[in-house]
């Protein structure tokens, strides 16, 4: 199905306007469009972006923006997306600077922010156990275990950056099928 | 220096040396902003990181936004937002090409399939991150009901999420402040 400008630009509105709380909040959303709404990609395929653009310095959500944008319609789908998903907001910043005494110390918009926040951990709860359903149907639920133990532990315990704990998985999932063919040979020669 | 070009420099220096997403880049930002080109005041950059704070987007783009109209007009809001989003933008397009390309080799297969714990455990990290700071400003009884509610709209009853972030707010902006 052939994606319109429209929908494109109506996805990228919403993803920028009800993301609050800065880049990790809007990754459900932009998820929800793409996954979920218009189905422009699969939940493998979308992972896959999210930490190859996790490798990447810069905002992410723009980034994820840009490459929706382009995979749908070419450099200028990219560039329409980013637009979609910045522009209402970045003029906002402009034209409310003026009232800024009046809103960031509004009561009303605090309790707003704070009240969202427990709804958008609950679409990063989501997500969460999607990738580790993912995770353990590919690889198995002992080494899916065994790899969400050590991602937790480089991540959490010892505060390895992210973007370096994805390069060394991204490493070893590389050479992965070729070591397993390699013992899978090397067993069946033993046996024979 | 012409004011657009140092506007360039900064801020996609400021983005390209940022890991971690928008909110990783805001000392960078801060150090071009305040102390090299002092384009705002320390104050005026807490003002403003406020108000970012406040409205939705990403708020590097946000930052890029309003400092590039200060500075140089509607040309300066266009060149800083360029600054800060192109560069990223353009590597992750490149680099999803390349595997593209090779979808069918086992190489990309392996890498696809061990990345999922790492993107599983980091979701599960901000997930608590965010409950956490949710708990901070509105109680455990507050939180979890609104978590609660929420997780039955998605899972249960389908309900766009746009609707629930609507109906949060409303209830964050007109019953919160007065309980």
């Amino acid at each position: 199905m052939e994606t319109s400008y429209r929908d494109l630009i109506l996805a990228m509105l919403r993803t920028g306007i009800f993301g609050f709380g800065g880049g990790p909040s809007v990754i459900p959303l932009i998820r929800y469009e793409a996954v979920s709404r218009y189905h422009w990609l699969k939940d493998e395929e979308f992972g896959e972006i999210l930490a190859i653009a996790n490798t990447l310095p810069g905002p992410i959500a723009t980034k994820m923006a840009a490459y929706l944008g382009y995979k749908q319609k070419g450099t200028i789908g990219a560039f329409i997306s980013v637009i979609a998903h910045v522009l209402p907001t970045c003029l906002a910043m402009v034209l409310l600077f003026t009232m800024i005494n009046v809103l960031s110390y509004s009561t009303v918009i605090k309790g707003m922010i704070s009240a969202v926040m427990p709804v958008i951990a609950v679409m990063l709860g989501q997500m969460t156990y999607e990738f580790a359903s993912k995770t353990v149907k590919g690889l198995g639920k002992s080494l899916g275990s065994l790899l969400f133990v050590i991602s937790f532990f480089m991540l959490q315990i010892i505060s390895i950056h992210p973007a370096i704990v994805i390069v060394l998985f991204l490493t070893y999932g590389a050479i992965y099928f070729k070591r397993k063919s390699k013992l899978y040979s090397q067993n069946k020669e033993m046996s024979s | 220096m012409k004011a657009w070009i140092s506007l360039f420099i900064g801020f996609f220096w400021a983005n390209v040396l940022g890991y971690g997403g928008g909110p990783s880049s805001i000392p960078l930002m801060y150090e071009e902003i305040v102390n090299h080109y002092r384009w705002l005041t320390n104050k005026e950059f807490s003002n403003m990181l406020a108000l970012g704070n406040a409205l939705p987007g990403p708020i590097a783009t946000k930052i890029a936004a309003y400092v590039g109209y200060d500075v140089y007009g509607w040309w300066g809001f266009v060149i800083a937002l360029f600054a800060t989003i192109f560069p990223s933008a353009f590597a992750l397009i490149f680099l999803l090409k390349i595997v593209r390309r090779h979808r069918q080799s086992l190489v990309v297969k392996g890498m696809t399939l061990f990345v999922q714990p790492v993107i599983a455990i980091m979701m599960l990290i901000l997930t608590w991150q965010m409950m956490k700071e949710s708990i901070f400003s509105i109680g455990i009884v507050q939180s979890f009901a609104i978590a609660f509610i929420s997780f039955l709209a998605l899972e249960k009853w389908n309900i766009h999420p746009a609707f629930l972030i609507i109906a949060s707010f409303a209830y964050g902006g007109l019953i919160l402040p007065h309980l």
